[in-house]
């Protein structure tokens, strides 16, 4: 057993604390997606409820609902599939959260070859949003 | 069928895939897809966006609960997540160029090698294993409760863990699910770490793993909110319904149940590859 994970690094921080900050982190974050989401849900459906829903065969969604930044103005603007778009980006914030939060609490432990590896993980969640393949 | 009765379907079907998926332990997402396509019919790229989505829901809303029993790993779980969000890249990446017939084939044969799986008896393995250096210098050691106190354990086998991880990832990005057997497998089998440090640490890397690859299927317009919505609220509800039913019910029977359910759909999602109906 490592030394770091038995007794309580400098700041008061140890594996199981950190972990448990995490945990009420992630599901704060699906809490307030979900309560999002289902907001948008409901102005959707009173909208656009009686209409035939069209997945057969793709198309793709509109610019508008897949870049960050247009959704998040379609939500400023309330409009109902932006709404729901901005909740399900919130929803996929909350486990890169967790790794943001990781880096900081390997950080404060000093435990450096962590820090690290847990910035390359960051990097590639980065490259997904903001890389082109 | 209007939108508002196929959301309301959708949801019911989701969250009764949430609930067993909980239940068994074999997760939801596995089954979304092919409901999805089969039944109603949708595009597999959309199913395949929404199902993402639901498994990020899942494990961040059940992390919360599993790491105050003290079980989860977070140095081996961020180690192999590097193994994981790069193979969830690279599966995506090969997603958005394989033909839509492809997917459907290549996930029926998951699916019957989940149900091979849920179905296989388990060994526990011993305490006294030694950690292999390479485990030792990455620290990947830890404890975890027991009614007789904490216990350490030894981990080994961390290169074939690392490959199985990586596969896990590629699995996850092209099908848009938690692929949580393979990294159950990964840890629990080819690293020798305790079953119950192995599933719960597993839970913690779905998440992010699923986001490596969720950010790619955005921008590809994969993520339809219509229909993301009613997935993802459906699966989470009925997620945290059957973990909070999971302590008292005897999930046997349902496992053999759940399971032929999977082999049916993956019998139907590798013929309708093969016939390009999908």
């Amino acid at each position: 057993m490592s030394a770091q994970t038995s007794t309580p690094a400098p700041g008061g921080f140890d594996d199981q604390r950190i972990e448990i900050i995490i945990g009420t982190l992630l599901r704060t974050g699906v809490i307030l997606a979900a309560a999002v989401v289902f907001a948008g849900a409901v102005m959707y459906l009173l909208r656009y409820g009686h209409g035939i829903p069209d997945y057969q065969s793709f198309h793709g969604e509109p610019e508008r609902l897949k870049s960050l930044t247009a959704i998040f103005h379609g939500a400023i603007a309330l409009r109902p599939r932006d709404v729901i778009q901005f909740g399900l980006l919130l929803l996929i914030a909350t486990p890169i959260a967790r790794v943001l939060f990781s880096a900081v609490a390997f950080a404060i432990e000093r435990d450096y070859a962590y820090v690290v590896i847990t910035l390359i993980v960051l990097g590639i969640l980065c490259y997904s949003f903001f890389g082109s393949i | 069928m209007n939108v508002l009765e196929f959301t309301g379907l959708v949801a019911l079907g989701s969250l009764l895939a949430g609930f067993l998926g909980a239940l068994t332990g074999l997760g939801g997402g596995v089954v979304v897809v092919p409901m999805l396509a089969l039944l109603f019919h949708v595009d597999i790229r959309y199913a395949i966006g929404a199902s993402l989505v639901s498994v990020i829901a899942t494990s961040s809303g059940a992390a919360a609960a599993y790491v105050r029993e003290g079980y989860s790993n977070i140095r081996i779980g961020m180690f192999l997540e590097t193994a994981t969000t790069a193979g969830a890249i690279a599966g995506a990446a090969v997603a958005l160029r394989v033909p839509t017939s492809a997917i459907a084939i290549v996930f029926g044969l998951v699916l019957l090698y989940s149900a091979y799986l849920s179905s296989r008896h388990r060994e526990e393995h011993g305490p006294h294993l030694q950690s292999s250096p390479l485990a030792k210098k990455l620290r990947l050691e830890g404890t975890y409760p027991t009614p007789e106190g904490k216990q350490a354990y030894a981990v080994t086998g961390v290169g074939t863990g690392y490959g199985l991880m990586f596969l896990a990832g590629v699995m996850s990005g092209l099908l848009g699910i938690g692929s949580g057997a393979v990294k159950v497998l990964a840890m629990d089998q080819a690293m020798k770490i305790p079953f119950k440090v192995s599933t719960t640490t597993s839970n913690f890397m779905i998440g992010v793993t699923a986001a490596a690859s969720a950010g790619l299927y955005l921008a590809r317009g994969y993520i339809a909110p219509g229909i993301t919505m009613a997935v993802m609220l459906g699966v989470l509800a009925g997620s945290m319904i059957g973990a909070k039913i999971l302590v008292q019910a005897k999930v046997k029977v349902l496992r053999y149940v759940f399971a032929a359910v999977i082999v049916a759909l993956g019998i139907e999602m590798i013929f309708n590859g093969a016939t390009g109906r999908i």
